[in-house]
C-alpha cells in the first residue's frame, strides 16, 4: 500500500469529515422520489437480506424468497401475515435510533406497532442518503425522509384498497395496519393489501400529507427498545460477535507513539507460537484515519492473538513519531496567554466597555484531554473474496468507511460491501473508521474472513482524544448588572499550526461572538501530534463548562440572581451572521432557552434555602439542536467529597419520538458529563498515552450515580437528536453548585485536579 | 488440553490452553457471544458469568479453574422463559448500547441470590463492579427492585420507575 497521505493530512480529512457530519442538508431534497421508488434489486432478495439480520448468519440468508413479502419502498416491507418490517438506515450505537426510526416510519404508515419489526438497512447511500450517526443529526436528517417513507407507503396501501372496493381513496382511512371504508364497513389488513399496494404507482413524496403533532398516535409515548429482548438474552448483535466459518482472528500492533514505523520485529518467534497462523508488517498509509504502520498477528482465536501480542517485540523508528508531552502544556499556555494575538473576532468596543464597567472579572479555565472508551473495544471483520472486500463493523459512519476503504484499496465502491452491526457505544469515537481500514488491509493478506480485535489497551493508546484547552477570560458588567463585554483568549492545540484540532476550536453555537455586546475572541495554538477528534458534543462539552461557569462568576460579581441574569442574557441582541440563514430548528432561540431555564429553576427548587455545605447550581446550553438547562444539587464535605443529590434536566428538542429513550439519553448524557467533569483525564508523555485501562481511568460507577429528573418542553420545531445535547450544561451546573456550597470556584476539568472526589 | 465444563446445565468438552480465560472459551470456542470482552482486567464486569450461582469475572478465570456450574446470559432464563431480571430490563427499557447489560443482569442475579429483597445500598454494593459507559445506572437499580419485588427507595427519579 503506498503512503498516499502524509500524517498531517489526517487532520484536514477529519475536519472535513466532522463538517460533513454536522451539516444537515436542506430538508426533503436529499432524497426526493428516488428512495421511494420500488427497488427491483431490493425486492428481489439476495441483496436485501444478505445483511446482518443476525451477524453470525450474515451470509446465510441469500436464499431469501422475495415472494413472501412485499416491499413498498426501501424502508417498508409488509408480509401477508401483516408483519411490517421497517428498515433503520443508521447505526444503533446506544442512542436508540433503531427504535426511533421505526416509530417515525410507523407513525406515518399508521402501522400497528405490535406487528412492526425493525431491521438494519444495508449500507447503500444511493438509496438511503446519509447513513452515519454523528452530531445528533440522525433524527433531524431522517425526520422528513422517514415520515415520507411511511406516508407514501400508507398512500399506496389506501390506494390499493380503494381500487379493490371501487371507491375514492379519500373515503378510505388507515389505522393500526388496516385500511377501512367507513360507509360500507369494509376493512382490509395491510398484509392482505401489500401485494396490490406494491404494484401501485409511488406518489410524489413531497405532496403526501404528513401528520401534525396533535395527530400522532405513536410518537411521544414510551417504548422499550426494539432489540431489548436480544440484548438481555445475549444474542450476537455487536461487531465483536461476528462469527463465520473458517474465520481467523487478528490483533494489530502500532507504535505507542503515533507516527512510529516498524524497524524490526521478532516475527519468526511469534509465528512459532501456538495458534499463530501468520504475522506480518503493514506499512500503512500513514494516516491515522486509515492504517498506521504496525504488525498484524493472525491467529486461530482471540486469546492466542492477545498472547502473541504480549510476546511481540518491535523496534520502532520513532523519528517521525509523536514526542508530545502534556505535562508542560499548562505552563506553556500561560506563557502564550500573556501575548494575545490579533483577534479572530472583534465585536463592538471591548476596551471601552472594560473602562466603563462597574465590575470586571478575570479568570482562566482549562480542561484535560479525555478519551472515549466506549465499552465494546474496536473491532471489524473483513473478508477479501471474489474481488470484493466485505466488512462487518460497529461504526458510526459505515457509509463513509466504505468510501475510505475503497479509496485506500483502490477498489471501485461497488467492490466494497459494508454491513453495519450494533455498536457497543460510540460517543464520537466510531465516526473514525481506522479499525475498519486496518481489518480490510489485513484481510487482503489473509485467505479467510478475519476479525480484527483491539484490546482495551489499544483503545486507550490509539484514540482520537477530546483535546484539552485553556481559556483566559475577562468579562464586564455595568452598573445595572448587565453583561457588557467578554474577552476570551483560547489557547488550543493544532496539528498543522493554522487551526485548532478537531473538537478544540470554538463552539458550534452562539458562543463566544454572541456572548455580549462587546466581544473579543482570539486563538493561540500549541503543536500537538496526538490525534484529536469529536467526543460527545464536541467543543460544546468543554466550552459550555467555561461559558456557563464564567457567566456565573459575572452574575455573582454583579450581585444578581443567576437565573434572572441568564434570562436577561438570553434576550441579548445576537450578532448578525453572514451566509445563509441559520436552521431555525437548530439555532439559539431565546424563547426556547428561557423556557427550559425557567422550568429547570422551578423543578430544582431554585431559590430554596439550603443547609450549609449544600449547593444548587444551574447552567444552560444550546447544543447540537437542543436547548437544555440543567441544575445540580449537591453536598460537599470537609474532605471535598461531593455527593450529588439530584440532577434536573429540562430540554426542548422539539417533539419527542420515544419518551423512554429520550429520558434514557438525558440521564445517561448528564451522568456521562458528571463522570468526565469529576474524574477523567488523559496524560501524555513522549507521545505515549499514560492511561492504559479502566484502573487509571475511573469512569463513574453506580455508587456515584445520582438520581436524574428529566423534563421535556415539546415544541413544534423539527426534532433534534438527544445523544449529545444533555452533556454540555452539566459541568458548569456542577461547578456553580460547588461554588454555592463552598465558595470555591472550580476552573479546571477534571475537578479532581483541585481535590474534589465523587 | 481438554477441559470438562458445565455451561448452562450442559456438559461441554473444550480443547484450549489452560491459561485461556473462560471468556474466550465461551466466545470463540462455544460461540456464546453474550459474555462480553470489555477490559480483560476485571474492572468493567462486561464478562460476568455465574459459577455455582455467584458472579465471577470470566476474563480473569482461566478455563482450568472453571470447575463449577457456569451460567451465561444465554442460559439465565429457563428454555424460552425469561428470568425476572431480563423481563424487568425489557419492561424498564434499561439498555442504551446494551453491551454491558448481560454482565449487569448476571451480577444482579448473584446479588438477588444473596439478598432477595435488596436495599438501595445493597444494590449499589453489589453492582458497582459493573461499568455502564452509557450510565443507565438508575434504570438498572429500578429494574433490580422490580425483579425482586422490593420497594424502590430512590427518590427524585420517578422517570426511571414508570
Amino acid at each position: 500500500m503506498p503512503i498516499a497521505n502524509t500524517f498531517a493530512q489526517y487532520d484536514a480529512d477529519l475536519q472535513a469529515l466532522i463538517a460533513e457530519v454536522e451539516t444537515i442538508s436542506p430538508p426533503v431534497a436529499t432524497m426526493g422520489r428516488r428512495s421511494f421508488m420500488k427497488l427491483a434489486g431490493f425486492a428481489g432478495g439476495g441483496l436485501v437480506l444478505a445483511f446482518n439480520l443476525d451477524t453470525r448468519v450474515a451470509r446465510a440468508a441469500d436464499g431469501h424468497k422475495p415472494t413472501e413479502s412485499n416491499t413498498l419502498n426501501a424502508f417498508v416491507r409488509i408480509a401477508p401475515d401483516n408483519t411490517v418490517t421497517l428498515f433503520s438506515k443508521g447505526p444503533e450505537i446506544g442512542q436508540g435510533i433503531k427504535t426511533a426510526f421505526g416509530l417515525i416510519i410507523a407513525e406515518e404508515l399508521d402501522a400497528d406497532w405490535k406487528t412492526v419489526k425493525v431491521d438494519q438497512a444495508p449500507i447503500n447511500p444511493k438509496v438511503y442518503g446519509y447513513q452515519g450517526a454523528g452530531g445528533s443529526t440522525s433524527i433531524p436528517r431522517g425526520w422528513d425522509q422517514l415520515r415520507q417513507a411511511g406516508a407514501t407507503a400508507r398512500a399506496m396501501l389506501v390506494s390499493a384498497a380503494a381500487k379493490q372496493w371501487n371507491v375514492p381513496a379519500s373515503e378510505c382511512n388507515a389505522a393500526s395496519s388496516c385500511v377501512s371504508h367507513k360507509s360500507s364497513g369494509r376493512k382490509l389488513s395491510y398484509g392482505a393489501l401489500a401485494k396490490a399496494a406494491a404494484a401501485e404507482p409511488v406518489p410524489d413524496a413531497t405532496k403526501v400529507p404528513l401528520k401534525t403533532r396533535a395527530e400522532y398516535k405513536l410518537l411521544g409515548k414510551r417504548y422499550t427498545g426494539v432489540d431489548n429482548h436480544k440484548v438481555v438474552t445475549g444474542k450476537p448483535l455487536f461487531g465483536i460477535d461476528v462469527q463465520m466459518p473458517g474465520m481467523l482472528y487478528a490483533n494489530y500492533v502500532k507504535c505507542p507513539a503515533v507516527g512510529g514505523k516498524v524497524k524490526s520485529a521478532n516475527l519468526d518467534e511469534i509465528k512459532k507460537m501456538p495458534g499463530v497462523v501468520d504475522a506480518f508488517v503493514l506499512d500503512g498509509t500513514g494516516n491515522p484515519l486509515e492504517v498506521m504502520p504496525g504488525v498484524a498477528i493472525i491467529t486461530k482465536s482471540t486469546w492466542e492473538a492477545f498472547k502473541a501480542k504480549a510476546a511481540l517485540k518491535v523496534e520502532w523508528d520513532e523519528s517521525s513519531a509523536s514526542k508530545d508531552s502534556l505535562t508542560q502544556a499548562a505552563a506553556k499556555a500561560k506563557e502564550i496567554a500573556a501575548k494575545m494575538p490579533a483577534p479572530a473576532d472583534n465585536v463592538g468596543d471591548v476596551d471601552a466597555a472594560f473602562v466603563s464597567a462597574a465590575k470586571v472579572v478575570e479568570a482562566s479555565y482549562d480542561y484535560a484531554m479525555v478519551s472515549h472508551q466506549q465499552l465494546e473495544p474496536e473491532n471489524s471483520t473483513a473478508w477479501w473474496h471474489d474481488g470484493t472486500m466485505e466488512i462487518w463493523t460497529p461504526s458510526q459512519q459505515a457509509d463513509r468507511g466504505l468510501k475510505t476503504v475503497a479509496d485506500m484499496l483502490k477498489l471501485p465502491e461497488d467492490k466494497v460491501t459494508v454491513h453495519q452491526t450494533r455498536a457497543g457505544g460510540g460517543f464520537g469515537r466510531r465516526l473514525m473508521n481506522d479499525y475498519m481500514c486496518e481489518a480490510a488491509a489485513i484481510a487482503l493478506k489473509v485467505n479467510a474472513p478475519v476479525k480484527l480485535q483491539w484490546k482495551r489497551e489499544d483503545d486507550f493508546a490509539h484514540d482520537f482524544f477530546r483535546a484539552g484547552g485553556y481559556h483566559f477570560l475577562k468579562g464586564a458588567v455595568d452598573k445595572s448588572g448587565k453583561l457588557t463585554a467578554v474577552q476570551n483568549h483560547l489557547v488550543s492545540f493544532s496539528v498543522d499550526g493554522t487551526r485548532p484540532v478537531s473538537g478544540g476550536g470554538r463552539s458550534n453555537n452562539s458562543f463566544p461572538t454572541d456572548m455580549a455586546p462587546n466581544v473579543r475572541y482570539a486563538v493561540s495554538l500549541m503543536p500537538l501530534q496526538i490525534p484529536c477528534g469529536p467526543w460527545r458534543a464536541p467543543t460544546d462539552n468543554v466550552q459550555m463548562f467555561v461559558a456557563g461557569s464564567f457567566l456565573h462568576e459575572l452574575s455573582v460579581a454583579a450581585g444578581r440572581d443567576h437565573v434572572e441574569f441568564l434570562l436577561e442574557w438570553f434576550a441579548r441582541p445576537l450578532a448578525p451572521t453572514s451566509g445563509p440563514a441559520p436552521d431555525p430548528s437548530r439555532s439559539f432561540n431565546p424563547t426556547r432557552a428561557a423556557g427550559v431555564l425557567k422550568m429547570a429553576a422551578e423543578k430544582s427548587g431554585w431559590g430554596k434555602k439550603l443547609p450549609s455545605g449544600r449547593g444548587l447550581g444551574i447552567a444552560f446550553a444550546c447544543s447540537y439542536g437542543g436547548h437544555v438547562a440543567e441544575a445540580v444539587e449537591l453536598s460537599v464535605d470537609a474532605k471535598k467529597h461531593v455527593t450529588v443529590h439530584k440532577i434536573t434536566v429540562v430540554s426542548d428538542i422539539g417533539p419527542i419520538i420515544n419518551m423512554s429513550g429520550a429520558e434514557n439519553q438525558a440521564q445517561g448524557g448528564s451522568i456521562d458529563a458528571l463522570s468526565t467533569a469529576m474524574g477523567l483525564e488523559i496524560n501524555v508523555e513522549q507521545g505515549r498515552i499514560q492511561q492504559t485501562n479502566f484502573a487509571e481511568y475511573p469512569l463513574l460507577r453506580m455508587s456515584s450515580a445520582p438520581p436524574v429528573e428529566v423534563h421535556f418542553i415539546q415544541s413544534d420545531f423539527r426534532p433534534a437528536g438527544l445523544g449529545e445535547p444533555c452533556v454540555p450544561p452539566l459541568a458548569a451546573a456542577l461547578g456553580n453548585a460547588i461554588f454555592a456550597a463552598t465558595g470555591e470556584r472550580v476552573r479546571t476539568m477534571p475537578f479532581k485536579r483541585v481535590g474534589y472526589t465523587i | 488440553m481438554p477441559f470438562q465444563l458445565n455451561i448452562n446445565r450442559k456438559p461441554q468438552t473444550v480443547d484450549a490452553a489452560d491459561d485461556t480465560p473462560l471468556l474466550w472459551v465461551l466466545r470463540d470456542t462455544l460461540d456464546l457471544k453474550g459474555t462480553k470482552y470489555g477490559c480483560g482486567i476485571g474492572m468493567c464486569g462486561a464478562c460476568t458469568v455465574l459459577m455455582d450461582g455467584r458472579a465471577i469475572r470470566s476474563c480473569l478465570t482461566p478455563v482450568s479453574q472453571a470447575t463449577g456450574s457456569i451460567t451465561t446470559i444465554e442460559g439465565l432464563g429457563e428454555s424460552d422463559k425469561l428470568h425476572a431480571l431480563q423481563q424487568a430490563w425489557i419492561d424498564l427499557d434499561v439498555a442504551q448500547c446494551g453491551y454491558c447489560q448481560g454482565g449487569q443482569i448476571l451480577s444482579a442475579a448473584s446479588l438477588l441470590a444473596q439478598h432477595p429483597k435488596p436495599s438501595d445500598d445493597q444494590i449499589v454494593a453489589g453492582m458497582s463492579g459493573n461499568l455502564c459507559r452509557c450510565a443507565t445506572y438508575n434504570r438498572i437499580k429500578a429494574a433490580i427492585h422490580q425483579a425482586a419485588g422490593s420497594q424502590a427507595e430512590t427518590k427524585g427519579d420517578n422517570n426511571a420507575h414508570r
